[in-house]
């Protein structure tokens, strides 16, 4: 594994030269978006002034570049996710729409009334909505197995509440709130060996882990491009090859569709089934960029800096009277996730932006989590590749002053 | 820097730290709820209408520094007015948090809620700041739903 020159991956961020409050920017809301390289920038530039057109489907040159370019995105989604055929690849907006197709197109015809989803109490609402939208339309129940005070999964109460009546298991691999890493194998099995499908949601793990959905052995899973340095819009579905074939369509217009009558319309083969209408094809060639940048640093490489400032970084915010860590887990990616006595997280946020610095207050779109340790919100800083111990240091003194402020 | 100082004065800290009028009122005649679904913030304001005079008025609930003390003063000064002056008061005081950091604002005339100008500088913050008073207008026209602030 090779050890990253953090000041020259800094140069690729051109967005991190800039001040804010006439300060340096230091960006630490990573979970919710990350900053783009000059790599993602100028393949959405170059494709712009370059290779522009629809795809699948003229025959002048631009298109036939186009198309290239778009399915290439999906050999490097394969190859990024570990899965063994690249029309295992739908491209959607990110993990939302993705939850929500396969929620709509393989869940729903297959749940009767009484069947049973099982979920955990530390999902995004995204992870949590589609299935009570499901559940409304087809009278399935929601189940949510229960986390620790650490904010780990409670693998016994999972276990038990996995039974006969579960048709589906969707969890999250990291948690955006807690930093929580899931112990996504094991618990991948044990659904499978009662026959239970699993969804997992990788908006968090894709920017921070590598990710083998063949070793995982998943059914789904999900990432979104933006939190990957790649743009919004963009995002990944992998669908198990059989799993696919049998769903049906999500969305019906152009692409998904092979022929067209008033009497009969035939799909189109997988992935294109799912691929209603014009896709994002500059996104999805940012989104290529992206994991080709990540793959050049090597993910491994990242998650090894990522970690050493989170270490950093707890160590740091355990020595400030007054805080509490939410999220303890002994496998955690870089999500730093607290509340200061006395001070709401608006007011830290507000403050720290003052500084040039850039985190995350509220309820981080997990309000069920926020219920679980009886707070209304939480101040998270969250880690990029391009975060440093000096900008820790700096939302040290920052915290200082809030408390300062606020003693 | 001078912002902050400003956003976050004494008196704001002050009703902050001890809300005035904070807790449930037996004797309302009207209250209602309002959240802000941004950060989680949630109100209740009651109010005690005799007459056409804002007998009492208190509120409960949890949020950040700025929304706690915008709802503290606003019983402060509310307590004791006509119907009409506290309609007076939350155009004035809107107007103010809501108005672009370089106008002229009438501080004079919105006497101890003028502490709160400084939101202006703040537009993520405004909603904050005015939580409370649409909640309390709320209150005035017996509207039932929960107020949001989006
Ligand atoms: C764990 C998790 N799941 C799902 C999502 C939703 O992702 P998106 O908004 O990109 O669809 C997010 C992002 O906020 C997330 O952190």
């Amino acid at each position: 594994m090779k050890q990253l020159d953090i000041d020259l991956v800094r140069k690729d961020f051109p967005i991190l030269g800039r001040r804010v409050h006439e300060k340096p920017l230091i960006y630490l809301d990573n979970a919710a978006t990350s900053q783009k390289p000059t790599a993602v920038i100028d393949a959405l530039r170059d494709y712009y002034t370059q290779s522009n057109a629809n795809i699948h489907r003229g025959v002048h040159l631009l298109s036939e570049e186009a198309t290239a370019a778009y399915e290439n995105v999906r050999e490097i989604s394969r190859d990024f996710l570990g899965a063994s055929e690249s029309r295992e690849i739908v491209f959607v907006r990110g993990t939302t729409e993705a939850i929500n197709l396969v929620a709509q197109a393989y869940a729903r015809p297959r749940l009767q009334a009484g069947d049973e989803i099982l979920i955990s109490h530390m999902e995004h609402h995204s992870n949590i909505v589609p299935w009570q939208i499901l559940c409304q339309q087809t009278g399935a129940l929601l189940r949510v197995a229960p986390i620790t005070d650490e904010g780990e999964l409670d693998i016994a109460g999972f276990e038990q509440l996995l039974g006969p009546k579960t048709k589906f298991v969707s969890l999250v691999h990291v948690s955006n709130a807690l930093g929580t890493i899931n112990p996504v194998k094991s618990l991948v099995a044990k659904a499978k060996a009662q026959g239970v499908p699993v969804l997992l949601d990788g908006a968090q793990a894709a920017p921070h882990i590598a990710i083998d959905v063949q070793d995982i052995d998943c059914d789904f899973y999900t990432l979104s491009g933006h939190k990957v340095y790649g743009p919004t819009g963009i995002g990944v579905l992998y669908g198990r090859e059989s799993l696919l074939e049998e769903m049906e369509p999500y969305q019906g217009g152009g692409e998904m569709i092979l022929s067209v009558s008033f009497e009969k319309t035939t799909y189109n083969k997988i992935p294109h089934k799912f691929e209603a209408g014009t896709p994002n094809i500059a996104g999805t060639v940012g989104l290529g960029a992206a994991l080709q940048y990540v793959n050049l640093m090597g993910i491994d490489s990242i998650a090894a800096h990522e970690h050493e400032l989170l270490t950093y970084a707890t160590e740091q915010v355990q020595q400030v009277p007054g805080i509490k860590i939410i999220g303890t887990a002994r496998e955690k990616a870089g999500v730093l996730s607290f509340v200061l006595d006395g001070v709401h997280p608006h007011d830290v946020g507000t403050i720290l932006d003052q500084e040039g610095i850039a985190v995350r207050t509220g309820h981080h779109c997990a309000q069920p989590v926020m219920d679980r340790f009886g707070i209304p919100a939480t101040t998270r800083a969250s880690f990029a590749v391009y975060n440093t111990r000096a900008e820790i240091d700096r939302l040290m003194a920052a915290l200082d002053r809030v408390r300062d402020i606020f003693s | 820097m001078s912002d902050l100082r400003e956003l976050y004065q004494e008196v704001i800290l002050d009703h902050t730290k001890r809300p005035r009028n904070f807790g449930p009122l037996e004797e309302a005649t009207g209250r209602a709820n309002g959240a802000n679904p941004l950060c989680g913030d949630v109100i209740a304001v009651y109010l005690e209408v005799v007459g056409d005079t804002v007998k009492n008025i208190r509120f409960a609930g949890a949020g950040c520094a700025i929304s706690t003390a915008s709802a503290s003063l606003m019983t402060e000064t509310l307590k004791g007015k006509t119907i009409e002056e506290a309609q007076v008061i939350f155009d004035c005081f809107h107007d103010t948090v809501t108005s672009s950091p370089d106008t002229e604002v009438d501080l004079a005339g919105l006497g101890k809620l003028a502490v709160l100008a400084g939101v202006r500088e703040f537009p993520m913050r405004v909603k904050c700041a005015s939580l409370a008073w649409h909640t309390m207008r709320a209150a005035l026209d017996g509207e039932n739903d929960t107020v949001t602030t989006e």
